[in-house]
C-alpha cells in the first residue's frame, strides 16, 4: 500500500476517527457532567464520516443532496418535540433507521441476486428480516404511545404460537434462499412476512409494557444495521450497530428484570399477555383519603418528603405544578427527593427527562436501588400517578402477578400520600395493598389540580422559574 | 473474502464487548438521551445508502437508496438536536458539592 493517502484511504481515515468518536460519544454520555461532550463528539464523528462518503469515485450527487435536505426537513420538527412527545418519537426514530437497513438490504439483493454467496445471503436476510419487523413494529409502538392506536392489549387464543410460526416461516424461507439464492421470487416474502410480524408482535402489548418493548426494537435497529455492515463490507456500521444494539440490550434487560419478566418472555415478544384479571374481587375496603388542606400540612411540617412519579404525572402534565410543590417544601426547608422506577413512564429514563424539562436538580432525582433504603427515615412518600411499582405485594404476597417485582418500598415511609383519580385498579389489574394501610392517604383527584392546590396551601410556587 | 469475514466478526465482537461495558455505566438518570444518542449513531447506516443512491447502478437501487437517505437523515438530525436539547435540561442543585 502506498502511503499517498488516495481518496480510498482518506475514506477510509474518516471512518476510523467517526468510530472513534462515536465510542467517545457514548462514554461521556456516562455522566451528566460530560454528556453534552458527548453529543458533540457523535455529531463530528457523524458529519466526518457523511463527508468521507460524499468522496467516493464517481458518485453522482443530484439524488443524493435532494435526500439528504429532504431527511434534515424531516428530522429538525422531529428534533423539536415536546418531552411528553418523546416515547414516541424514538419509537418512530428506530422505524426509520430499520426502514433505511431495510430498503437499502432490498437493493443490494436486487443488484447482486443470483450471485449471492450463502455467508452474504445469511447477514442480507437477517438484516432484511429484523428491518422489517422492527419497522412495522415500531410504527404500531409509535401508533399506540401517540394514540392514534387503541392502546389497549389485543390478545387472543394461541397467539404465541401465530408470532413464533410467523417468525418461523420466515426463517424457513430465509435458509432456502441461502441454499438457492437464484430463487428471487422468496425475497419479498423475507420483508412481508416480518412486517406482518412486526404488527402483530405490538398488538398485545400495553403501555406499561413499552418500555421493554422499545428498547427491544431498539436493540433490533442496532443489530439490523450490524448486519447490513457485514453485507457492505463496512466496519463503522458494523460498530455502531453494535453499539447501538449493545444499549438496546442493556436496556432490554433493565427493563425487563424490573418488571420481574424472564428475559426469554421478552425476547420472544410475549409480552402483556399475563393480564388476566384479579380486579374482580373490588369490595369496598376502607380507606382514609385527605384534602388539599391536610396533605399541605402534613407535607409542610415534614422534614423529609420522597415524591414517587409514574406515568399518570405525565399524562396529567403535573411536572411544572411538581416543580411548584418542589420549590414550596424547599423554601421551607424540607428535603425533598424524587424515586424513579426504572420501568417508570413509557421509555427507559422517561420519568427524569419530564423532571429535569420542569428545572428539578438532576441530583434529587434517584434511582430505585438509590432511594429504597431512605424510605424508613421518610416522613411522607408522595405517590403522583404511580401503581404497580409501589405495590408491597410484590414484596409480600406470593399469588400476586407482580410477585417478586422490585418496587420502591413507599411502604415503609411514615405517611404515605397517594395521588389517584379513582380506587381504579392500575395498569396489571392488581389491587394494591398499599392503599388500605393506616399510614396512608388517599387523595383523590387530577394529580395536576391537585398539586395545585397543596402548592396554593402551602403559599409558595407562585412564582415559578 | 475470508480473511476479510474474520475479520468483521472480531470487530462485531470487539464493538459489542466495548459497547456493553460503556453503556452499563451510563446511569439511568439519562438513559433517554441515551436512546436517541445511539439512534442517531445507529443512522451511521446513511453511508451506505447514499454509495446505494449515489452508484446508480439501477433505478431500484437509487429509489430504495434516496428513500433510505431521508429516512436515515432525518435521525441523523432529529436524534442529534432532541438529545442535546434534552441533555442541555439536566441541571444539578446550586453550587456543585464536593
Amino acid at each position: 500500500m502506498s502511503w499517498m493517502p488516495g481518496s480510498e484511504q482518506l475514506i477510509e481515515i474518516t471512518y476510523l476517527i467517526a468510530t472513534a468518536l462515536f465510542i467517545l460519544s457514548l462514554k461521556w454520555l456516562s455522566s451528566p457532567s460530560t454528556a453534552r461532550r458527548g453529543v458533540l463528539a457523535g455529531e463530528i464523528g457523524m458529519a466526518l464520516a457523511i463527508v468521507g462518503t460524499l468522496l467516493h469515485h464517481g458518485l453522482e450527487y443530484k439524488w443524493v443532496a435532494i435526500a439528504l435536505v429532504l431527511g434534515t426537513i424531516i428530522g429538525v420538527p422531529l428534533g423539536k418535540v415536546a418531552m411528553t412527545a418523546v416515547p414516541q418519537r424514538t419509537a418512530l426514530s428506530h422505524a426509520f433507521g430499520a426502514l433505511c437497513v431495510t430498503l437499502v438490504g432490498t437493493a443490494e439483493f436486487y443488484l447482486r441476486a443470483p450471485n449471492v454467496s450463502k455467508f452474504m445471503m445469511s447477514v442480507l436476510s437477517l438484516e432484511v428480516i429484523l428491518g422489517s419487523l422492527t419497522f412495522t413494529g415500531s410504527l404500531m409502538a409509535a401508533g399506540k404511545l401517540q394514540e392514534l392506536l387503541p392502546q389497549r392489549p389485543i390478545t387472543y387464543k394461541g397467539q404465541n404460537i401465530v408470532n413464533l410460526g410467523l417468525l418461523a416461516v420466515s426463517i424457513g424461507v430465509a435458509s432456502q434462499l441461502v441454499l438457492h439464492p437464484e430463487k428471487m421470487y422468496l425475497f419479498p416474502l423475507i420483508i412481508g412476512i416480518p412486517l406482518f410480524f412486526g404488527v402483530m408482535m405490538i398488538i398485545p402489548i400495553g403501555g406499561a409494557d413499552m418500555p421493554t418493548v422499545i428498547s427491544l426494537l431498539n436493540s433490533y435497529a442496532g443489530l439490523s444495521a450490524a448486519a447490513m455492515g457485514f453485507v457492505l463490507d463496512s466496519k463503522l456500521l458494523i460498530i455502531a450497530g453494535a453499539l447501538d444494539g449493545a444499549s438496546g440490550f442493556i436496556l432490554s434487560v433493565n427493563m425487563s428484570k424490573a418488571m420481574n419478566r424472564s428475559f426469554s418472555n421478552v425476547l420472544f415478544g410475549a409480552f402483556g399477555q399475563e393480564q388476566t384479571t384479579a380486579a374482580a374481587a373490588q369490595e369496598a375496603k376502607p380507606v382514609r383519603s385527605a384534602t388539599p388542606e391536610e396533605a399541605a400540612a402534613i407535607l409542610g411540617a415534614a422534614s423529609k418528603v420522597v415524591i414517587v412519579p409514574g406515568y399518570g404525572m405525565a399524562v396529567a402534565q403535573a411536572q411544572h405544578k411538581v416543580r411548584e410543590l418542589y420549590d414550596a417544601l424547599t423554601k421551607r426547608g424540607v428535603d425533598v427527593k424524587f424515586g424513579i422506577h426504572p420501568v417508570a413512564g413509557r421509555m427507559p429514563g422517561h420519568m427524569n427527562v419530564l423532571l429535569a424539562e420542569a428545572d428539578i436538580p438532576y441530583d434529587k432525582l434517584l434511582a430505585m436501588d438509590e432511594i429504597n433504603g431512605d424510605f424508613p427515615q421518610t416522613d411522607v412518600a408522595l405517590v403522583i400517578g404511580a401503581n404497580d411499582v409501589t405495590n408491597p405485594a410484590a414484596r409480600t404476597d406470593a399469588s400476586s402477578p407482580i410477585f417478586g417485582m422490585p418496587i420502591l418500598d413507599v411502604d415503609k415511609a411514615r405517611t404515605v400520600m397517594v395521588i389517584k383519580r379513582s380506587m381504579a385498579a392500575g395498569f396489571a389489574g392488581i389491587d394494591n395493598p398499599l392503599y388500605y394501610l393506616d399510614r396512608t392517604l388517599m387523595l383523590f383527584g387530577d394529580a395536576k389540580s391537585f398539586v395545585g392546590s397543596i402548592v396554593r396551601e402551602l403559599g409558595g410556587g407562585g412564582a415559578h422559574g | 473474502m475470508k480473511m476479510d469475514l474474520l475479520t468483521s466478526l472480531y470487530v462485531l465482537m470487539l464493538a459489542g464487548f466495548i459497547g456493553f461495558e460503556v453503556i452499563r455505566k451510563v446511569s439511568p438518570l439519562l438513559h433517554t438521551p441515551l436512546m436517541s444518542l445511539t439512534n442517531a449513531l445507529d443512522a451511521i447506516a446513511v453511508v451506505g445508502a447514499i454509495i446505494l443512491a449515489g452508484e446508480h447502478k439501477s433505478t431500484l437501487s437509487t429509489v430504495l437508496g434516496t428513500i433510505a437517505i431521508v429516512a436515515a437523515t432525518s435521525n441523523v438530525v432529529g436524534g442529534f438536536l432532541i438529545t442535546d436539547r434534552m441533555l442541555r435540561m439536566f441541571k444539578a442543585s446550586g453550587p456543585r458539592k464536593p
